[in-house]
């Protein structure tokens, strides 16, 4: 018993030893805090964005995220950031009465911070922010809403698998408006589960078999809904619109199934602020404007330009 | 009772073995210190503090702001580890404890900010809620004789559900924010949001030793401008559980009740009572954690507190606790709530991937219940 103990004990410090990366290296050090539990694959673009600009700029980004997706916990990961003394933080504004008090108070400890992804640049200038690079979810399921109702669509579902973020529920609320219809039941609670959202849709294309529009927010529903689609037989039936992109989604918008995905181009959320970070601390030069990311919408003709990177960079 | 005392609760023989007593078999003084339901956590605590300051006493953790952000999420973890500790000493569950923190929390903002109700009306109303559901956990697992982990596992999902669905129906959203304008100048969110020894931070950052803001409306205040008063309910639920459990009659039903309940009944100890009362507490824990969350960050969201049973059920067995009942303590799960908050913080300031938490938070669960094991063959003789 004893020697089981010490050899687990000897393992772990050897893991640690070797894992702990040195938080201070040559160039300056920069961490990204993000709202996304560990389960949410879309932010492994981003992670790579990060890696690619401190490689090129020669600084060390770090990528903080709560593995829940817990947003109270996410603020303390924004108090220790802070209290790390880095040369900037890029952080999300998932919830701003949360995330308000941490951030402004990485300002105000003299930190520059630049938000991306979720929130506004209302909400960003109010933290006391450099800019915001990000895309205004609503107008972008607005966006994708027009799209749908200019082919045709007048009931939908909105597949939603992070019902607990306000931005996922603005997207569906912005897709319905452009269809001038009420969102209603019309949105469901997905889960994360893949067996369970596609269950999920197929339960509820069985109950509403008027539906002729789906509109999902991201890989981890539009996966399972692929396959749903696949296996019911409606794939390419039903006009199909999706939020971001993987190989997965970019295969559907090819074959049929997916007849557009809104990219906000995630690798400028994380790419830009680095970079922008990095030419502060060094020559103090900083754009005077919020940057819009996104929406650009893929559809079958530009795919073929997105599908080789898919899943890494785009 | 007395027979049970020294297996049950090796603390209170070694207060009271310094007379000889013909009855009770001699034990060395090292063997008393090691059989001690602590012992793990103070090993741990130190190891872990040994650790960090050898990797990462650069990086800020030990800078006022940093000490005081890892104190708060021990302190997090602390307060709903009391609760989960008693309850488990009692021999039970709660698995219930993250959804109760959601619930709680989503129940405050609404009926403060949504209805307008005065913030120290919300919080009593969500209390008595809370007190609620756990004694029907309590009453539900006496009644049924079934394990109080089918039973809480039930409400974890009841009480998330509900927490989401109450929320989108009234509000449309899953988050209700504007907590903290309806709660200025209330007369109870004071009691779970402020801070204290404001004027210490104020003094301290005079005279240089914590640094000041340097920019933005906060410009010229101190960094560190109190301690938060979750970290107060932490040390105040921890003295009262530690001293509940080790100095009272009703500590010693609670050791009695977890080690063999059928014996504890036999000898007139209240078991029912005493178990929905432990449930009670751990609801009661969870809603503290809920408003102290709600009052600080002025926001209530239906996501909140997931996964924090098994954090708090991880920080009582660091602490020494044994999963099967009867035995443990208070002090040892507030260490396993220190050690966990420590661990937790501080992989961040040593820079290690984040993705890697889970692995140490297992690696540390399965040595401190290794060690645990160990342990208590020592106290039993058994093999």
């Amino acid at each position: 018993m004893r020697r089981t103990f010490l050899a687990l004990a000897a393992a772990v410090s050897a893991v640690f030893a070797g894992l702990s990366t040195p938080a201070h290296a040559e160039g300056e050090r920069f961490v990204l805090v993000s709202h996304a539990p560990d389960s949410d694959s879309w932010w492994n673009t981003i992670k790579n964005a990060i890696t690619l600009a401190g490689k090129q700029m020669d600084v060390t980004v770090e990528y903080r995220n709560p593995p829940t997706g817990d947003l109270a916990d996410m603020g303390r990961i924004i108090e220790q950031a802070a209290a790390s003394n880095p040369n900037g933080i890029i952080s999300t504004i998932a919830d701003y009465d949360v995330l308000s008090g941490p951030l402004s108070n990485a300002v105000a400890k003299g930190i520059p911070v630049i938000t991306i992804n979720s929130g506004t640049e209302e909400q960003s200038k109010q933290i006391g922010a450099l800019l915001h690079v990000g895309q205004p979810e609503k107008a972008a399921g607005h966006g994708a809403g027009e799209k749908a109702k200019a082919a045709g669509v007048t009931k939908f579902v909105c597949v939603n698998h992070y019902i607990t973020n306000p931005a996922s529920v603005e997207r569906c609320q912005g897709y319905a408006e452009a269809l001038g219809v009420e969102l209603g039941s019309q949105m469901i609670d997905s889960g994360l589960d893949p067996a369970e959202v596609k269950s999920k849709v197929l339960a509820y294309l069985q109950s509403n078999p008027d539906t002729n529009g789906i509109l999902t927010l991201g890989p981890n529903s539009a996966h399972p809904t692929i396959a749903a689609l696949q296996e019911s037989g409606k794939a390419g039936t039903i006009h199909f619109a999706t939020f971001d992109l993987s190989s997965e989604i970019s295969a559907a918008i090819k074959d049929g199934t997916i007849n557009f995905a809104i990219d906000q181009q995630p690798f400028l959320q994380g790419y830009l602020p680095v970079v922008i970070l990095t030419n502060l601390a060094r020559y103090g030069v900083v754009p005077g404007n919020s940057i819009n990311s996104g929406p650009g919408f893929i559809t079958k003709d530009n795919i073929e330009l997105v599908e080789k990177l898919a899943g890494e960079y785009r | 009772m007395t027979e049970q005392a020294p297996r049950n609760k090796p603390s209170a023989t070694g207060g009271t073995g310094i007379v000889a007593d013909e009855r009770v078999r001699p034990i060395s003084p090292l063997r008393r210190a090691l059989i001690r339901p602590e012992l793990g956590a103070i090993c741990g605590t130190i190891l872990v503090f040994v650790f960090f300051f050898a990797i990462a006493r650069n990086s800020g953790m030990f800078a006022p702001e940093g000490v005081m952000n890892w104190g708060v999420v021990a302190a997090q973890f602390a307060v709903i580890a009391v609760g989960a500790c008693l309850l488990m000493i009692a021999g039970e569950f709660d698995l219930s404890v993250g959804s109760m923190i959601g619930f709680s929390g989503i129940i405050i903002a609404l009926l403060s900010v949504t209805w307008q109700y005065p913030v120290w009306f919300a919080i009593l109303v969500a209390f008595a809620i809370a007190l609620a559901i756990g004694a029907l956990n309590g009453y539900l697992v006496i009644r049924t004789g079934l394990p109080s982990f089918i039973v809480t596992l039930a409400f974890l999902y009841i009480l998330r559900g509900l927490t989401i669905f109450i929320s989108i129906s009234t509000t449309r959203q899953t988050i209700i924010g504007g907590v903290r304008e309806v709660a200025a100048g209330d007369p109870l969110a004071w009691l779970f949001g402020g801070k204290v020894l404001g004027w210490l931070f104020v003094w301290l950052a005079d005279i240089g030793l914590i640094g000041k803001f340097v920019a933005g409306p906060r410009a010229g205040q101190p960094v560190v401008d109190g301690i938060p008063i979750l970290i107060v309910w932490a040390l105040v639920l921890v003295a009262f559980g530690h001293i509940l459990l080790t100095r009272t009659r009703f500590g010693n039903w609670i050791f009695a009740s977890g080690g063999d309940a059928q014996a504890a009944r036999y000898v007139g100890v209240p078991v029912d009572r005493v178990k929905i009362l432990m449930f009670m507490f751990s609801a009661f824990c969870a809603t503290v954690f809920a408003t102290c969350q709600v009052m600080e960050f002025g926001s209530a969201a239906a996501d909140r507190g997931l996964l924090k049973e098994f954090e708090a059920i991880i920080s009582v067995v660091i602490g020494g606790a044994l999963l099967t009942g009867g035995y443990g303590s208070v002090i040892g799960a507030a260490l396993g709530a220190l050690i966990f908050g420590v661990v937790q913080q501080g992989l961040f300031f040593a820079g290690v991937e984040s993705s890697l938490f889970r692995v140490f938070l297992g690696a540390i669960l399965l040595m401190a219940v290794i060690l645990n094991t160990y342990i208590r063959r020592m106290i039993t003789g058994e093999r």
